[in-house]
Order: C-alpha cells, then sequence, then structure tokens
C-alpha cells in the first residue's frame, strides 16, 4: 500500500526477460537431473552442474543454497522460502554469512521443482556453489543508512547480471567471491574478499570504486591487496573482466587448497599481480565492456522506492515509548540504525536467541516477517552477512508496535553485535567437511553469558565460530574466533583473538592450545573477566585486547586451563 | 571423432601431424614447439597450418604466427578446467584471430554456449555425440547477460540477444535449421 505499486521496494524489479530466463534455467536443470538419473549424466559430470545450482551432497541429504543477492527480500519472497521449507523441507531454513539461505533436508528429485517455485517469485540458486562467481554480497542498511555515500545496491546487481552464466567465469579455478558496500564503515568485510569494492562518491555526482583483489578466510586467511583507489563506474566491468581473466589463466589448478585468487596475489606478489591486471585492461576493448551511465540508470529505475514520509512527531513518539519500557529502549539501543530519512529507523532481527541456532529462521517466523515487512517496512527485508534480518524502512512512531509484535516469534533478542551474537557455520551436525560441531558451542556461549544486562556491560564483541579451517564461519575476523578440529576423534576448539572485518582488517591470532568444549568456554569466560577488570570506561573489547596485548590476555586466560 | 560445427556434425579436414612426421600436403594441426621451431614448414607454400596451444601459455604465444594460422585448438584436459575460455577469448580480444578455434579433450554439451561465446568455432566431440544435445543446450537461453567476442546486438541494458546457432559471417553455406 505503501510502496510504489509497480517495483518490489529493495530488490531488482525483474522483467519479464528475466523471469523467462529464469524458468529457462529450471528448466535446464530439471533436464540435468532427468539426465543424471536415467544414468546419462555420470555423477562427477553431474557435479559441477548441481552446484552451479546450488545444491551440495551433505552428510545426511542433499543441501540447496538459495541466492538472495546483495541481500535483499521482498516479502513474496520470504513467504515462498517459508513455503519451501515447509513443503520440501523440515520447516525451517538456515541464513548464512553470504546473505544466502540454505536448505539442509532436500531430495534430488524435487530440487528442480523447487527452482521453478523460486523462479515464479524472481529467486534462483544460480551460482551459490561451484567454481564460478558466487553471489555478491552487500551492506544490510544499503539505501538505508543515515551514514551511506553510495547505494551499492545499484552496482551489486550490475555485477550480478554480469557475472550470470559468464561464458569465460564458471570455470574458474576455484569459488569467487565480491562484496560491495557504499559507506566508509566497511560492514560488508571487502577486504576480506576475492574482489572487494568501496563505492564512493565523485566530483560532479560521478561514482567510482576503490577496488581490493586477493582477500580472503578459510584455510590460508589474507586481507585485500588496493588495487585501485578510484576506479571510474564506465570502467568497473571491464576491470572486473581483467582481473578475472589473469584469475582464471593464472591461478593454480593442481591443489583444491591453492587455487583461491588470494594465493595466485601472494604467489607473484602484490607487484606482479597488479602489473598483470593493468596490461590486461589495458588491452581489453574498452567500448564493448562500458557500464554506460545509461544501462547504470535502466537498471537503478527497476529499484523500487521505500514510501517514506513520516509525521513529524515521529521521533517524540519513539522517546515516549523508549522512556516507558526499559526493555524496548534496550532493545532499540542495540538493534537499530540510524535512517537517512527523519522519522525513520532500521532494525535488526536478531536469529540468534538464547538456546537456538544461530542464523535459522522458521517456515512461522518467515511468513510472519514477510507479514510484518510489509506492515511496517515497505515490503522489504535484508538478510545480513552476520546472520541476522534487517526491516530497513520502519517508521519510528511504528517502531514499539513492531517490537510488540517481534517479541512472541523469539525475533526481538537485544543482542545485534553484542557476544551472544554468534556468528557460526552449520558444522559437523550438517556438514561433510566439519571437524567439530558448532551449533552447541555456541549454545553453550549463548548460556553461558545470557544475562542481558551482562551483554550490554561487555559491549560490542564478535565471536565468530567455524566447524573446520575452510572457516565458513569466519573465525578469522572476529574478537574472538573458534575453530573446530579433530584430535584423535574428539572435538577440540582452537580459540583465535584480535581478528577484525572491517576498514581496519586483521587476521586473529591463536594465542593458546585447542580445548575441549567446556573448557574453551571457560577460557573466553576468564578473557571476557579480564577485559572487564582491566578495560578503560567505554573501551571496547578490541581496544583493549591491542591495548593489553596478546601475552597478557593469555596468561590471564590459560593460566588455570 | 566427429568435428561438430554450428551444431552439427562436419567433415574434419585437418590432421594432427606428429612432431616427427613429415610434412604433408592436407591441412595439419601442429604442437606449439614444431610451429616455433621448424620454419620449412611455416614457410611451405599452400599449407594451412593450425597449432594446438598448450593449455598453460597464454594466446599471446601465438602472436608472431598468427598470419600463418588458420586453426588454433585449445585444450580442456577436463571440463572443469576453464583456462581455454580464456585463451580463445584472447586470441579474438586481442590478437584479432579470425580462424577457426577448435575445442578438444573433455567437454559437456551443456558448455557449448559458454564455447561459442568466447569464439570456439568447432568442437571435437566423442563417436556416438548427438548434436541435437548440444544444438538443444545451446539453444537453452535467448540472451546473456554480458558482452562476448560474438558482439551480438544489445536487447536492453547489459541484455544481449543470443544467436549462437548462427554460423560466423564467412561461413553462410553452413547455416543449419
Amino acid at each position: 500500500m505503501r510502496a510504489n505499486a509497480t517495483l518490489p521496494v529493495g530488490t531488482y524489479g525483474y522483467q519479464p526477460v528475466d523471469l523467462a530466463f529464469l524458468n529457462d534455467r529450471a528448466a535446464q536443470f530439471s533436464d540435468q537431473v532427468a539426465r543424471r538419473l536415467s544414468g546419462d549424466l555420470s555423477e562427477d559430470e553431474f557435479k559441477p552442474l548441481r552446484l552451479m545450482n546450488g545444491l551440495y551432497l551433505q552428510l545426511h541429504a542433499y543441501m540447496l543454497r538459495v541466492a538472495i543477492p546483495y541481500g535483499v527480500l521482498s516479502a513474496a519472497q520470504l513467504r515462498r522460502l517459508a513455503r519451501i521449507a515447509r513443503v520440501y523441507d523440515r520447516g525451517y531454513g538456515h541464513f548464512t554469512t553470504r546473505q544466502n539461505i540454505q536448505f539442509n533436508w532436500i531430495k534430488l528429485e524435487e530440487a528442480p521443482d523447487i527452482l521453478a517455485e523460486l523462479a515464479e517469485v524472481g529467486m534462483h540458486a544460480i551460482q551459490t556453489s561451484g567454481n564460478c562467481i558466487r553471489n555478491i554480497t552487500s551492506d544490510e542498511f544499503a539505501g538505508a543508512a543515515a551514514d551511506e555515500l553510495v547505494d551499492p545496491r545499484v552496482h551489486a546487481e550490475i555485477l550480478r547480471q554480469w557475472s550470470t552464466l559468464h561464458p569465460e567465469y564458471s570455470f574458474l579455478p576455484r569459488k569467487f567471491k565480491f562484496a560491495i558496500s557504499g559507506n566508509p564503515h566497511d560492514r560488508v568485510a571487502a577486504r576480506f574478499h576475492d574482489i572487494g569494492l568501496i563505492a564512493t562518491p565523485g566530483a560532479d555526482g560521478a561514482v567510482g570504486f576503490e577496488v581490493f583483489a586477493g582477500g580472503g578466510l578459510g584455510r590460508t586467511p589474507a586481507i585485500g591487496i588496493r588495487l585501485r583507489e578510484w576506479l571510474p563506474e564506465h570502467e568497473l566491468l571491464a576491470y572486473m573482466e581483467a582481473i578475472l581473466r589473469v584469475y582464471n589463466a593464472y591461478g593454480r589448478r593442481d591443489n583444491l587448497y591453492k587455487a583461491r585468487l588470494k594465493i595466485l596475489v601472494q604467489a607473484l606478489g602484490r607487484e606482479a599481480f597488479a602489473e598483470k591486471v593493468e596490461a590486461e585492461f589495458a588491452a581489453i576493448p574498452k567500448e564493448r565492456y562500458r557500464l554506460g551511465p545509461d544501462i547504470v540508470e535502466a537498471i537503478r529505475a527497476r529499484f523500487g522506492k521505500p514510501y517514506l514520509d513520516a509525521p513529524e512527531d515521529a521521533p517524540a513518539e519513539l522517546s515516549k515509548h523508549r522512556r516507558r519500557d526499559h526493555a524496548f529502549d534496550l532493545w532499540v539501543q542495540t538493534n537499530s540504525h540510524p535512517h537517512r530519512a527523519a522519522g525513520y529507523i532500521s532494525v535488526v532481527m536478531s536469529l540468534k536467541p538464547n538456546g537456538g541456532i544461530p542464523g535459522d529462521a522458521s517456515a512461522v517466523q518467515m511468513d510472519a516477517i514477510a507479514d510484518l515487512a510489509e506492515r511496517f517496512s515497505s515490503g522489504e527485508i535484508r538478510v545480513t552477512h552476520l546472520q541476522n534480518l534487517v526491516l530497513g524502512h520502519v517508521r519510528q512512531d511504528e517502531l514499539y508496535t513492531l517490537w510488540q509484535a517481534l517479541g512472541p516469534l523469539g525475533l526481538a533478542t537485544p543482542n545485534r553485535g553484542l557476544i551472544t551474537d554468534i556468528v557460526c557455520c552449520p558444522g559437523l551436525d550438517y556438514c561433510s567437511l566439519a571437524n567439530a560441531r558448532s551449533i552447541p558451542i555456541a549454545q553453550r556461549i549463548n548460556e553461558r553469558f545470557a544475562n542481558v544486562e551482562l551483554q550490554q556491560q561487555i559491549g560490542p564483541l564478535r565471536i565468530n565460530i567455524s566447524g573446520c579451517i575452510n572457516a565458513c564461519g569466519h573465525h578469522h575476523n572476529a574478537d574472538i574466533g573458534i575453530l573446530g578440529v579433530d584430535k584423535k576423534g574428539e572435538e577440540f576448539f582452537q580459540l583465535t583473538f584480535g581478528g577484525r572485518g572491517e576498514e581496519d582488517a586483521a587476521i586473529g591470532q591463536i594465542i593458546g592450545t585447542a580445548l575441549p568444549e567446556s573448557e574453551a568456554v571457560n577460557v573466553i569466560s576468564r578473557v571476557i573477566d579480564t577485559y572487564l577488570a582491566r578495560r578503560v570506561p567505554n573501551e571496547r573489547f578490541r581496544d583493549t585486547y591491542r591495548r593489553l596485548g596478546a601475552t597478557f590476555f593469555k596468561e590471564a586466560a590459560y593460566a588455570a586451563a | 571423432m566427429p568435428l561438430l560445427e554450428c551444431g552439427r556434425i562436419v567433415r574434419d579436414s585437418w590432421q594432427k601431424l606428429a612432431d616427427d612426421a613429415a610434412l604433408p600436403s592436407a591441412p595439419c594441426i601442429l604442437s606449439l614447439s614444431r610451429l616455433q621451431q621448424d620454419e620449412a614448414v611455416r614457410t611451405a607454400p599452400h599449407l594451412r597450418l593450425g597449432v594446438a596451444l598448450p593449455v598453460d601459455q597464454p594466446a599471446e604465444v601465438l602472436a608472431p604466427y598468427l598470419d600463418r594460422l588458420s586453426l588454433v585448438a585449445v585444450n580442456f584436459s577436463t571440463f572443469r578446467d576453464g583456462r581455454g575460455f580464456t585463451q580463445a577469448r584472447s586470441l579474438r580480444e586481442h590478437l584479432a584471430f579470425s580462424g577457426e578455434i577448435r575445442a578438444t579433450g573433455n567437454i559437456l554439451p551443456d558448455q557449448y554456449a559458454f564455447l561459442l561465446r568466447c569464439g570456439i568455432t568447432t568442437v571435437e566431440t566423442l563417436d556416438g555425440t548427438d548434436p541435437a544435445a548440444w544444438q538443444k543446450a545451446a539453444d537453452r537461453f535467448s540472451f546473456a547477460y554480458q558482452p562476448s567476442v560474438l558482439k551480438e546486438p544489445v536487447l536492453s541494458g547489459l541484455r544481449r540477444t543470443m544467436r549462437l546457432g548462427l554460423p560466423r559471417d564467412t561461413d553462410s553455406q553452413l547455416i543449419g535449421n
């Protein structure tokens, strides 16, 4: 009712040709599944085809990863995900650190039906897996944040389209991840992606990009190198072609674990890699790959705009409710972000309730969130790379009503950015790669620090958990990283400290031996106790850690271990 | 091996020439090292030459010989190794090579559109290959979201109308149905 009636808000409005494309893709996969089931395709031949449609073979069943481009969903799309969870899975889905959703209990025979259902609402699983360009991730407050300089979703969509079934880059040495932000405060971990882009405005409204390449986590964490300080918009695709072409030609293919771009950058060295990219870029026919302003504007025009017209007393209404209700005030304090429009606010719905599984949402919750998004936020929902959901455009005078509706759904946990807002991979409960279960230790930490006041007292602190060295839980770039390892058949956990994902990116350091689950939780408790005892007023954990140093914390935390 | 061109099987007039074989009169595909080292073969009059470009070599190594080459073969030791796509595209885009680019090795029909859009014109397939499966795979999508060396017409925005079933301009007599 409030939104532009013809276009979805926040997502790219598919045109009939785009929908036809998705139907063709679904039909293609249906065909491939039929060829596999009849034996025409061997499993070896089928594997890369199913992976490029997001279908993994996990421990117990197939897992389908559905793309949520730059993390934005319409209410209709979220309802469809709820339906898929209900009909084809066990009633829930798992939101991932790449802003996608995974369904863990899928039957191969039903995967084509699911893709057909997704295509009906302009969704797909294209390139959510496989050695190709994956989902383009972006800032969860894109187009809403008060501190944003450029809305990155338009260029994220351009990159999504350009990379879709790219003829040259669909069989790369390894997977390839993009992140793009339009905010000087990097909420997308741009420096930890194969390519990270920060869009910045130039003179006369022009847009350019700071370009980072060769970052990543996994077995060999690396911070991306800066290739360009300001790449003009019209050269964006030509320059991306140049980086990808160098990678496709020279990236290693003999060793799965040394095949990512970061290894090539390290092997060639920063200078030599940059030289190769620039030489390739110089040779590329610029006119063919030119991203003209007409194309940018045509794509921008397919994004519906939220209806932003709050009454003047909206902020006063919000203040009134905050004064009257302490629990609400606490939630607003932790789980909201300032909006660019007067009288509006963005809010984070935590998917990290006490005792829950980080990133999981039930079909009931998804349906309810879709309803709330339509009622309160122009029908738009965002997925964050920290595995929470966001309503981007909420009127401040309606926030209290929204909060009251979220509570009974288990979606009003006031812990965004706090110690229980844990990022966690599915781990050995689901994943065939994992060495350890990551969900239970997340739940133990959650229980240990369940007290809301204590969490507030501890303040901003990231804990990320990966069940193996592939680092899907991003343990390298958290204040406290937890890595599951296998020690003679038993689950142990290696702790790292001091990682950061933002513009001051850093890789966490190991300061002690791997420990069994309960001991690892005890060490974390002692580290937190030490921090609380030694911090100066208002000092964040990361700053205290940096000031006092790893050795100090090691002695304090591992003394009794 | 059956040779696929424009979605149908055509006669293959090329033969591979061993490094120690005598100079033939029919069109032949040389190894890169023979092309580089054998001046007699390069200067042989009226002999059509092709070369098998090793997968770990950039297309640019062929720059000195391109005016002598009618065919470049790029190899896919496995369909998962996509270097041949970049080699083909570099040949068309950077070196303006206009002859035949042939894909050899382990290739799936599902990759046919990618091959064509990177400038590959012929594919060596396995005995018993059904060309209809390749044609069907290539015709799956009517447009693509990025430019390619085929210089396809703009449909709208980034979209390009795909015209893969059609042969290149110079081969109009081979238009299939």
